[in-house]
C-alpha cells in the first residue's frame, strides 16, 4: 500500500542501518519519545540490530501509561454513578485503578462504553438527553484536536449532558523535565512524529538549544525510524544540536493550524501529574472556564481524589529511560499483558508490553 | 490510541456541520472527521488519530526521503558495499 510498503522495505532499512554503523564512533544514548515508536522499534528488531552502536531508551510517550492512578479512580467513581454513560478509548478500559479497572466496573453494572472517536460520545449524548455522558479525554497532543472538537460540538449544540474527564499531557515539558534531571542519560531525542503533525516543531528549538541535544522529528515505520536515528547520530558525531524533520510527508514546521486553533480555544495549559514521574509544571491541558459546563471533574466533584501506586512497579523509572522493563522483578512473572500490574504493561504502546511481546 | 497508519480518502461528506470522510485502510473502511484537513480531496492520504485526520500526506515530501535513501545507497556503493535495492525516488528511477 502507498505510504507503507516503501517504509517497510528491508533492503532500504538494511542500507540505512549500514550507514548508521559507518557513522557511529561511540555508543550514543537516544530516546524515542513515543510509545508507538517503541512498539515499532521492538517489533522490527531495530534495537537489536544497532545494539553495539547506540542505546535506544524508551520515553514516556504512552498516554495510557502516564495517566495518573487517581484519574483512573476518578473515572471509576464517575462511571459508578447512576444515570451516567461513561465512554472511553478501548485501551483505557483495562488500566488498573486502585481497586479495579473500567471493564470490571462494567461487569458490575456500570454503563461503560468504548468508542473510537470522541464524536461518538457526543452522538451518544445527543441520543440520550436524560443521561450524563462522560468521555475520558486522555492523551498527548495527538488526541487533543479530537477531544477539543467534541467539546466544541457539544457547546455549539448546547448538549449540557456531555462532559469530559480530561487528563491531557504535553510532550515538550516532559522532554525538558527528563533533560534537567540529574540522572539524565539521554543525549538526543527522536521526536514523536504525530505529536509534531499537530503542533509543528518550533517549540522544540529552544529545548535543543538550551540542552544542546539533537531533536529529530521521526515517523513510525521501520525505515522512518532508522532514518531518524541516522540523522541524529550524524548530528551527535559532529557536535551539532538542531531540530530536523525526517517526517516531512506528515509534519510541517507550523503543524496543523486549524487543529491548534480549536485546541487553544477549548483548553489552557496547566500543571499535570504524570504517572510514575510526578507533577511537571505547565505540562498539560485543562478545559477553559468558558467551557466549564463540559468539565466532568467539576460536574462530578472528583478532583480531590488521591491514590497510591503499587510498590513493586518500576514503570516510573522505565518511563524516564532510567531502566528497561526486564529490570523489573515482576516482569513476565506477576506482571504480564493478561494480568498487568502497571500501565506500561497494559497498553500495546507501553514499553513493558512491547518487551514482553518482542524481546526474546 | 496512537498507532496511526495512513488511510486513503474515498468519500467526503458532511455530518452535524462537520467535514467527514470515509477512509480506506487496505480494505477496511472507517468514518473519520476531516475538519482539520479542510483542503483534503478524495484519493489523498491522511494520518488519523482517534477518529480525526490530523495530517494530509505530502507526496513531494515523500519523494525527498526517497531521494535521501537513494543517496545512502550511492554512498554505500562508493564505499564498496553491494547494494540490492532499485532507486526509489521518481527522479532517480528515470
Ligand atoms: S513489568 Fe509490570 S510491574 Fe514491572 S514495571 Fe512493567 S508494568 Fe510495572
Amino acid at each position: 500500500m502507498k505510504y507503507l510498503d516503501e517504509y517497510r522495505n528491508p533492503k532500504i532499512i538494511r542500507n540505512i542501518i549500514t550507514q548508521i554503523k559507518e557513522t557511529v564512533t561511540r555508543p550514543w544514548v537516544i530516546m524515542e519519545i513515543c510509545g508507538g515508536q517503541t512498539h515499532s522499534i521492538m517489533r522490527s528488531g531495530i534495537n537489536e540490530l544497532l545494539k553495539n552502536q547506540i542505546e535506544l531508551v524508551h520515553g514516556p510517550g504512552c498516554p495510557v501509561c502516564v495517566t495518573p492512578l487517581e484519574l483512573i479512580d476518578q473515572a471509576l467513581e464517575i462511571a459508578s454513578r447512576p444515570n451516567v454513560i461513561f465512554t472511553s478509548f478501548g485501551d483505557m478500559l483495562r488500566v488498573p485503578g486502585s481497586t479495579m479497572d473500567l471493564q470490571e466496573a462494567r461487569s458490575q453494572g456500570a454503563d461503560v462504553r468504548f468508542v473510537y472517536s470522541p464524536l461518538e460520545a457526543v452522538k451518544i449524548a445527543r441520543e440520550n438527553p436524560d443521561k450524563e455522558v462522560v468521555f475520558f479525554a486522555v492523551g498527548f497532543e495527538t488526541t487533543a484536536p479530537g477531544n477539543a472538537m467534541a467539546i466544541h460540538q457539544a457547546f455549539n449544540e448546547n448538549l449540557t449532558n456531555f462532559s469530559e474527564l480530561v487528563s491531557h499531557v504535553l510532550v515538550p515539558p516532559a522532554m525538558e523535565a527528563l533533560l534537567s534531571s540529574p540522572s539524565n542519560r539521554v543525549q538526543a531525542y527522536l521526536a514523536a512524529g504525530h505529536v509534531c503533525a499537530v503542533m509543528g516543531w518550533e517549540e522544540y528549538e529552544p529545548i535543543a538549544a538550551k540542552y544542546k541535544v539533537p531533536i529529530v522529528v521521526t515517523g513510525f515505520e521501520p525505515a522512518d525510524l532508522v532514518q531518524g536515528i541516522l540523522t541524529t547520530v550524524r548530528q551527535l558525531e559532529r557536535g551539532k544540536y538542531k531540530v530536523e524533520n525526517e517526517y516531512g510527508r506528515a509534519v510541517s514546521r507550523a503543524g496543523n493550524i486549524p487543529a491548534k486553533k480549536i485546541i487553544h480555544e477549548i483548553f489552557e495549559i496547566t500543571d499535570r501529574k504524570w504517572r510514575g514521574i510526578g507533577t511537571i509544571p505547565q505540562s498539560g491541558f485543562k478545559i477553559r472556564e468558558k467551557y466549564a459546563a463540559h468539565d466532568a471533574s467539576l460536574k462530578f466533584s472528583v478532583s480531590h481524589m488521591e491514590a497510591r501506586e503499587p510498590e513493586i512497579c518500576i514503570s516510573g523509572e522505565i518511563l524516564q529511560g532510567l531502566k528497561k522493563p526486564d529490570a523489573c522483578p515482576a516482569f513476565g512473572r506477576e506482571c504480564t499483558p493478561e494480568h498487568p500490574l502497571g500501565a506500561t504493561m497494559v497498553s500495546s504502546e507501553g514499553a513493558c508490553s512491547a518487551y514482553f511481546r518482542y524481546h526474546k | 490510541m496512537c498507532l496511526a497508519i495512513p488511510g486513503k480518502i474515498v468519500k467526503i461528506y458532511e455530518e452535524n456541520g462537520l467535514l467527514m470522510g470515509h477512509i480506506d485502510y487496505s480494505g477496511t473502511l472507517n468514518s473519520v472527521c476531516l475538519a482539520y484537513v479542510p483542503e483534503a480531496e478524495e484519493g489523498q492520504y491522511v494520518i488519523v488519530h482517534a477518529g480525526f485526520a490530523i495530517s494530509l500526506l505530502d507526496e513531494e515530501e515523500a519523494q525527498k526521503s526517497f531521494e535521501a535513501w537513494d543517496d545512502v545507497s550511492e554512498q554505500l556503493k562508493a564505499e564498496g558495499y553491494t547494494i540490492e535495492n532499485e532507486p526509489l525516488s521518481e527522479k532517480n528511477k528515470t
